[in-house]
């Protein structure tokens, strides 16, 4: 049985990561979750988080705003809107994307007004994760 | 016959006019390669989550009450037409194929007694749907600021269209660009994205836990498909431009060419027979002595 499942990273603009790992903690919009090799498939929605994935070299980490993860027994996909490496985020990017989220805070319609917010909220948690001022 | 000056004018003209398309034709090349790039590294993003979309619209979409971006608002009375065409000219067929394309539909839709609404991304199609269709453009979202189409700028695009749609400004939205076959080969395209239309799913055999529902995952993804949409749009456009502009200007160049060489011949001819005259008279005045 393998103990390793194959891990992609594909954001719009390119694809960031595609190898083995052996867990990947991915921030779905429900709770964290973990997932393993022969893990049930399972797609959920992702809130904007660290996704960790550990791997025999090490652990990497991503940050992400949003979009999608799909967990097969063979595999993760995060389909993610937006990703870079943790260690690339800087105060800039995280200024842009947390003015963009107040943005479509303003714009969202009534009934997404809450899951707008939600998003604000979890990107200030996000930043401060980060060490980055949240605005 | 023209005059030697007028002839050798025209000929430094012509030929700075090729030096000037044989350089757009090179910036057109390396811009075509970044452009394809692009749609290349763009393209699993688009595909997996095409995959995810055709799983989901089949196991939700055929229930009724689902999401109004998948099942539509139940009429096809109002069409919003999305018009992508680049923001430059000189670039062969590329720009008129989409209007084109555009239009027939447009005159189609208003001829079945529909409403028209018209979307133009794009300085080109603006200008020229301008004439015939004004009455019925309601936004342009100006891209010629923009040096790389990014996801952000197909995003603000589908937030704008999507915003439209909220507030029932039309029931169908379709969208208008050229997909990249070849650099001598674009194919402009018409392509439905509200509602949203999927192939029929292949059967995968994979049933997913879904978190948070179902619904709840369809209605969050499919606003993004539409980005998703828009932004492999934009890049198959960008890339279709770079590819249209390199082979007409490479034409350009080549046509200058050609020109160049028939206005040498001439030139030497009319040389040539300058000279044979100026012999004649001078043989003639000498014999008349």
């Amino acid at each position: 049985m393998a103990d390793t499942l194959n891990f992609d990273l594909v954001s719009p603009e390119r694809s960031l990561a595609s190898f083995e790992a052996t867990a990947v903690q991915i921030p779905g919009s429900e709770g964290d979750m973990t997932a393993m090799a022969n893990h049930e498939p399972v797609l959920t929605t992702l809130r904007p988080g660290v996704l960790s994935v550990s791997a025999s070299g090490g652990v990497s980490e991503y940050v992400v705003t949003g979009g999608f993860a799909e967990v097969t027994a063979q595999g993760v996909t995060v389909i993610a809107e937006r990703a870079m490496a943790k260690a690339d985020v800087n105060q800039e990017d995280m200024d842009g994307i947390i003015a963009g989220a107040a943005e479509a805070v303003e714009k969202a319609s009534e009934a997404a007004q809450e899951a707008a917010r939600k998003v604000q909220s979890d990107l200030a948690v996000l930043a401060a994760a980060l060490g980055l001022n949240a605005g | 016959m023209p005059n030697l000056s007028d002839l050798k004018n025209r000929i430094a003209s012509v030929k700075s006019t090729r030096k000037i398309t044989k350089a757009m034709q090179m910036v057109a090349s390396a811009k075509l390669r970044r452009a394809q790039d692009a749609a290349q590294a763009g393209r699993p993003y688009a595909e997996r989550f095409n995959a995810v979309m055709v799983g989901l619209a089949a196991s939700v979409g055929a229930s009724k009450g689902g999401p109004k971006l998948l099942t539509g608002t139940g009429s096809d009375q109002t069409q919003l037409l999305v018009v992508m065409t680049a923001e430059r000219g000189l670039c062969g067929g590329f720009n008129s194929n989409i209007v084109k394309l555009a239009r027939i539909a447009a005159k189609q839709l208003l001829a079945e007694g529909k409403t028209v609404k018209i979307l133009t991304i794009g300085k080109k199609g603006r200008e020229s749907l301008k004439r015939e269709f004004g009455a019925f453009l309601v936004d342009h979202v100006d891209l010629s600021d923009v040096k790389r189409v990014g996801y952000d700028n197909a995003s603000e695009i589908a937030q704008n269209v999507l915003h439209r749609f909220d507030a029932g400004e039309f029931d169908v939205a379709k969208i208008f660009y050229s997909e990249f076959g070849s650099i001598v080969n674009q194919i402009p395209t018409e392509l439905q994205v509200i509602p949203a239309k999927f192939e029929a799913a292949t059967d995968e055999g994979t049933v997913y836990d879904y978190e948070p529902s179902e619904e709840g995952i369809l209605a969050d993804l499919l606003p993004r498909s539409v980005a998703t949409q828009i932004f492999t749009a934009l890049l198959e456009n960008a890339a279709s431009e770079q590819g249209a502009r390199m082979s007409a200007m490479d034409n350009a160049t080549r046509n200058a060419g050609e020109m160049i060489d028939k206005l040498t011949i001439q030139y030497n001819r009319s040389r040539q027979a300058k000279i044979t005259n100026e012999l004649i008279e001078i043989i003639s005045g000498a014999e008349a002595l």
